[in-house]
């Protein structure tokens, strides 16, 4: 981490940053390397809307800028918003949206970027901002490209794709640490909070847990190769 | 959002009537449905301000699932699964909710457009 000038992060929805970043934000902490999450929705359209349901449809995305806002001082780094709706990123004009987060890319100017792995980020919305800003990447002057890391959440991923070259391990610490940038997305989090209090959960629910526990527990990236 | 109301419901539907009005409706089952447990499809639909005017709208049901149909000159309006509402800055919010509190349905009319 130390080597790098700036990180910046483009994931499309408030609360990506906290269960996929958590762990290499705290690990730029550590070295004093700032980072910035560009956050390409508001989560419009989520369908969780607190546990019990605080949120409607309509209030939903503020409650969301709000949480955002809360996770983002808790993990201590910037964030922009691209201004997009939630669940609509994958319909835009694929030209138009790479050359949109080229435009803030530039202007951050950082040294690594991380982004979903197009086509292994489950979410379509995860898929379209992926592809997008790897090839914002791409259109920019080979000697100004920052490195870009993709993180690919498919189930399958490690059977297509291989073993991605950068794994973050999180320690205990470090776990803590992003359970509790987790849990200030409170709209999203909750149910997760109560499964994971559960005193007799169910097959399903151990399940979801250890998928949860695997996926908290590493974050681990692929390095794009540009041509 | 609270329990439903057939009867202030169904006079939300009555004062909506006959006028030009923008309806969003939904349904969705998550984007990881198929991701977790590995069962079944996402499933999902979406319309957000789409203007319409109705000639009969009526709530029907239970307080277990309500069900909302809209006829307009052409063609018709439905959602079942509602057991939810508010009226929110003067829009008519409906929506049905899974046992977790995840938004499964939303049934939503104003006069003007939703942001």
């Amino acid at each position: 981490m130390e080597k790098h000038r700036h990180v910046v992060i483009v994931y499309p929805h408030p609360d990506d940053e906290s269960f996929g970043g958590a762990g290499t934000i705290y690990k730029c902490k550590e070295a004093g390397v700032p980072v910035t999450y560009l956050c390409g929705t508001l989560g419009q359209m989520g369908r969780n809307m607190g546990t019990p349901p605080f949120a409607n449809r309509e209030t939903l995305y503020k409650f969301r800028e709000k949480e955002l806002e809360d996770a983002c001082k808790f993990l201590g780094i910037d964030y922009k918003l691209l201004g997009y709706r939630d669940k609509t990123l994958e319909f835009e004009n694929k030209v138009a949206l790479a050359a949109h987060v080229k435009s803030v890319l530039e202007e951050i100017n950082p040294s690594l970027v991380i982004t979903h792995y197009p086509e292994h980020g489950v979410h379509p919305d995860h898929n379209a901002l992926g592809e997008a800003t790897i090839e914002a990447v791409r259109l920019m002057e080979h000697e100004n490209r920052p490195t870009v890391w993709a993180s690919a959440i498919t189930n399958d991923f490690e059977k297509v794709l291989g073993e991605p070259e950068v794994t973050i391990a999180l320690d205990d610490d470090m776990v803590k640490f992003k359970l509790g940038a987790i849990f200030e997305h409170k709209s999203q989090a909750q149910g997760m909070l109560e499964k994971m209090n559960e005193q007799n959960p169910s097959a399903e629910t151990k399940d979801y847990l250890e998928r949860m526990k695997e996926r908290l527990g590493k974050e681990r990236f692929y390095i794009w190769k540009y041509d | 959002m609270k329990a439903i109301n057939k009867t202030e419901v169904q006079e939300i539907l009555d004062r909506f009537k006959g006028k030009e009005v923008y309806l969003h409706l939904e349904t969705t089952n998550g984007a990881y449905a198929s991701h977790f447990g590995n069962k079944g499809v996402n499933v999902g639909a979406y319309i957000r301000n789409a203007k319409l005017t109705y000639t009969e709208g009526r709530i029907e049901g239970t307080p277990e699932s309500y069900r909302i149909g809209l006829k307009s000159e052409l063609g018709w309006v439905y959602a079942e699964g509602l057991r939810e509402w508010e009226m929110f800055e003067q829009k008519l919010l409906v929506a049905g909710h899974d046992a977790e509190g995840r938004l499964m349905v939303a049934f939503q009319l104003s006069e003007t457009p939703f942001e």
